[in-house]
């Protein structure tokens, strides 16, 4: 499986959870907290259900605190994956 | 969630008592402690909308029809009253449409119209003063059957992270809270078909404790396969194969009722503040309200509905006399409806006032059905005219009452009483006050 990409957070936070009014996430959302895109703990967790289930890996719901930003969330689940792939 | 004022009173009924007298009240003219809508949203098998809504109840257009929202081939009931055209995208933000029930998302469109027309913009006013208090009978069952869907065919970890919230029968509330920025005091009423009147009475009583403008009323839409199974344990929907025959209240072929989808939501405020926003009293005055509780079933005390409608007459200082039309449960269930006939016999004459049904049109609402009917009653106030109940051709023996049928009839009216029955024993009446003689017809809202 090829690495785990912005794109693809994009496309799960999309289908799965919705989009705000007034929030692009084609633009430049790498560093801007999840909170401040409009989605809370609840919808992190909700993100996290969607990648778990898609790429076959378990995340923790303690694995929403550490990561506030979709750079961080595509850092976090890319070493997820490349754990489970051993 | 808030508990149901008088459930736990047995079969007691009583009126709740409220902090503030009620002296001056007279059976033309509200005072400043009887809240008046100011705000009227409705998504409901006869329209979205409270001009369609009322166009097809006076035209006796029905909203019933096979359903569609999922096949209902293998089941014993086909027909239900179902929301036309309402596509969620067109009223409810992108982000909360994945998080929530069709119920909810009825709700917050049915909030946003109320206030709208109540020409209320919430980020004006202090948000501890706005309150939501909804009717629900049957939570976000349609998205928890998904839910489950995925549960049994994929295991745990595929139970998305919105079930959490989108069933929970306080759900529309919080979201018209949260979207509205209203931070007052929130509750939801679960009282089945009941529900609707019991919202309004608790909203009445937030009015006169410190909210200054309280969205409630309610709506429903359990119409999926789990939904609907449920309904049928109790035995009471209509397995009638014609949807223009199969709910009859009141009428000697009653076989049961229709389940539909739906509701009403309306935006409450005291007389005094509606005047001061140059609202006047708005669709009218809510006068009056009683709930109370059944006896259990094989007791030999009789129903409370007699002495609920009584005593919410008595809260409206209002005597049987002064009531020019009441909007009935109609459960069409016969031995249901013989005891709501025999009650309003009791209470207004054989045939003493007129009755009208229009929930036919829809099917029953569960938590959104009192709802509606409360704006329908309030619309029929303003225009004169009492909506007729369509369907129902030959009465039940014992129903001694003066059903209006085949067409809306033209009355000088000043003041409705609304009834309401909930599966398990809740009972509710409401009285309702047109507004003020010197507003034109035609003015309300």
């Amino acid at each position: 499986m090829s690495e785990f990409t912005l794109d693809d957070l994009r496309e799960i936070m999309r289908a799965s959870t919705g989009v705000d009014e007034g929030v692009d996430l084609d633009g430049d959302i790498a560093d801007v907290e999840f909170d401040d895109l409009g989605y809370d703990s609840l919808a992190v967790l909700e993100l996290c259900g969607q990648v778990g289930r898609r790429y076959g890996v378990q995340i923790s719901d303690d694995a929403a605190s550490e990561m506030p930003t979709p750079a961080r969330a595509v850092e976090f689940i890319n070493t997820m994956v490349a754990k489970a792939r051993v | 969630m808030v508990s149901r004022p008088e459930s736990e009173c047995g079969d007691v009924v009583k009126s709740i008592p409220m902090p503030t007298g009620k002296g001056a009240v007279t059976s033309t003219s509200g005072t400043v402690t009887d809240p008046v809508v100011t705000g009227i949203g409705v998504l409901a098998p006869t329209g979205a909308g409270v001009e369609a809504h009322w166009h097809a109840v006076l035209a006796g257009k029905s909203g019933i029809s096979r359903i569609n929202r999922f096949d209902p081939t293998s089941y014993p009931v086909r027909f239900a009253g179902q929301v036309p055209g309402f596509a969620a995208k067109d009223h409810v933000p992108g982000r909360l449409i994945p998080q929530t029930d069709h119920w909810t998302h009825l709700g917050l469109a049915a909030a946003a119209a109320a206030l709208a027309d109540a020409r209320i913009d919430p980020a004006e006013l202090p948000e501890y003063e706005m309150a939501v208090v909804t009717s629900s009978s049957s939570g976000g069952t349609e998205f928890g059957q998904h839910e489950m869907e995925r549960l049994y065919l994929n295991g745990p970890s595929w139970v998305g992270a919105y079930q959490s919230i989108a069933w929970f029968y306080a759900a529309t509330t919080g979201q018209i809270s949260i979207r509205h920025g209203m931070r007052g005091p929130c509750g939801v009423l679960c009282c089945e078909q009941a529900g609707g009147l019991d919202a309004l009475g608790q909203a009445r009583r937030l009015l006169r404790t410190g909210s200054r403008l309280v969205v409630s009323g309610g709506t429903d839409a359990s119409l999926c396969p789990y939904g609907l199974v449920a309904q049928l344990t109790n035995g009471h929907l209509s397995t009638v194969e014609d949807p223009a025959r199969a709910y009859l209240p009141f009428d000697a072929a009653a076989s049961g009722y229709l389940p539909g989808e739906g509701g009403a939501i309306l935006v409450l405020e005291s007389a005094a503040g509606a005047a001061a926003r140059g609202m006047g009293h708005g669709y009218g005055i809510i006068a009056g309200y009683a709930a109370g509780f059944d006896p259990p079933p094989g007791s030999d005390r009789p129903p409370a509905l007699r002495r609920t409608i009584e005593r919410a007459l008595a809260d409206a200082d209002v005597g049987p006399a002064d009531v020019d039309v009441v909007f009935a449960d109609g459960a069409g269930v016969p031995e249901a409806d013989l005891a709501e006939a025999r009650a309003l016999a009791e209470v207004f004459g054989p045939r003493g006032v007129p009755v009208t049904v229009p929930k036919t049109l829809t099917g029953r609402l569960y938590g959104g059905g009192a709802a509606l009917d409360v704006a329908t009653a309030l619309l029929s106030l303003c225009d004169s005219v009492i909506p007729h109940t369509a369907g129902p051709t030959h009465l039940a023996a014992g129903c001694e009452i003066d059903l209006v049928t085949d067409q809306p009839r033209d009355a000088r009216l000043n003041t409705a009483l609304v009834v309401a029955r909930g599966h398990g024993g809740f009972n509710a009446a409401l009285v309702l006050r047109r507004p003020e003689a010197d507003r034109a017809e035609g003015e309300c809202g």
